[in-house]
């Protein structure tokens, strides 16, 4: 099985909209669109970060895993929240399809209620876009 | 397969060093990580325990420069070698490209390399991928332990024991002091974006 979707430059664009008018224009600092393999598939920002989204996103797919690994040994399908707070910066991670993950990386500005809302929707979007 | 994103034109690539615990996986890649300082952008990433082994992965991503004007980003990562940390070394394999096998050259470590292979087998049939297709490179690292006396395996007896029938190309090497360390890397890189240049066209 081969994991890695293949992306059209359309779709790309596409999809960096809807991250760029659900999330970026709310006041998100930066999203990541990538694969389980640790692929970097989108990734955009506010202009005011630069963070190393390679090694995010190979850690955040090892982190997925371990954590879904987790729930099945307790026999859950998956945990619906994925969610680490820091005092300034914090991480939320959603599964968009199978093999598909969305980081975002949002400040204390941004409640975790309005993310998940925002992130929720964006998800619908893209689902139909792929 | 690797990832191409057309917008960027830009390739993602990822290779995983394999092989048993200690056997200097680790080793290779910090060495990949000083002596390749400058086209290497971002810090090497590193999980590890107290023991300096690793727990979950190591990462260095690494740029070769543009093939058919796509850019080829290389990710390097290693697994935990020790038995006990299989889940883990399944997560890292996925969507793996090509394969560095790292075995120890020790007499000692003769069993532990052929059940580290076996291991690498059947972790890539769970992904339905067979190691006999895959791009992959054996390197019998530690060959300077026998200048202090300590019994190592010979490169024919290696041969027979992990590759008589994989046939990969291979490479005698010290992760410890850099010998063939580069040329290992090379190889792999070279077998992965062979049959990634056909895509690309
Ligand atoms: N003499 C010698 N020692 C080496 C060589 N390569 C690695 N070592 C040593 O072997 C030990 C283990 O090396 P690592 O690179 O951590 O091994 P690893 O394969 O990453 O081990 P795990 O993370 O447990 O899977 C360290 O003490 C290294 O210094 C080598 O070529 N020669
Ligand atoms: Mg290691």
């Amino acid at each position: 099985m081969d994991f890695t979707i293949d992306f059209t430059k359309e779709q790309i664009e596409s999809i960096e909209d809807v991250l760029q008018e659900e999330l970026i224009d709310l006041g998100v600092q930066s999203v990541i669109l990538m694969d389980l393999a640790g692929n970097v598939i989108v990734n955009l920002d506010n202009g005011g970060t630069s963070h190393d989204v390679y090694s995010l996103a190979a850690l955040a797919a090892g982190n997925y895993g371990a954590v879904s690994a987790m729930a099945n040994i307790i026999g859950e399908q998956e945990f619906s929240l994925l969610f680490h707070k820091g005092e300034e910066e914090s991480i939320h991670f959603s599964k968009v399809v199978e093999d598909l993950l969305l980081l975002t990386i949002f400040n204390k500005d941004v409640s975790l209620g309005f993310l998940r809302l925002k992130v929720t929707e964006a998800i619908k979007r893209i689902q139909m876009l792929i | 397969m690797a990832l191409i994103n057309p917008k960027k034109r830009e390739v993602q690539v990822k290779i995983v060093y394999y092989g048993p615990g200690r056997g200097g996986k680790t080793t290779n890649l910090e060495f990949i990580n000083r002596k390749f300082k400058k086209r290497i952008l971002n810090e090497m990433v590193t999980v590890k325990t107290y023991g300096d082994r690793t727990l979950f992965f190591d990462f260095l991503p690494f740029d070769i420069g543009e093939i058919k004007g796509h850019s080829i980003k290389i990710q390097l990562y290693t697994v935990p070698g020790q038995v006990k940390y299989n889940a883990t070394r399944r997560l890292v394999l996925r969507g793996v490209d090509g394969i560095v096998f790292v075995a120890d050259s020790m007499d000692l470590r003769r069993e532990m390399n052929i059940r580290s292979l076996q291991n690498l087998k059947e972790n890539l049939e769970s992904f339905n991928k067979n190691i006999f297709n895959i791009p992959l490179v054996m390197q019998y690292n530690k060959r300077d332990l026998s200048e202090e006396g300590i019994p190592i395996l010979s490169e024919d007896a290696l041969q027979k024991d992990l590759n008589s029938r994989l046939n990969a190309p291979y490479f005698p090497a010290s992760a410890i002091r850099g010998d063939n360390v580069a040329a290992t890397m090379k190889k792999i890189i070279a077998l992965t974006v062979s049959s990634l240049r056909k895509k690309l066209e």
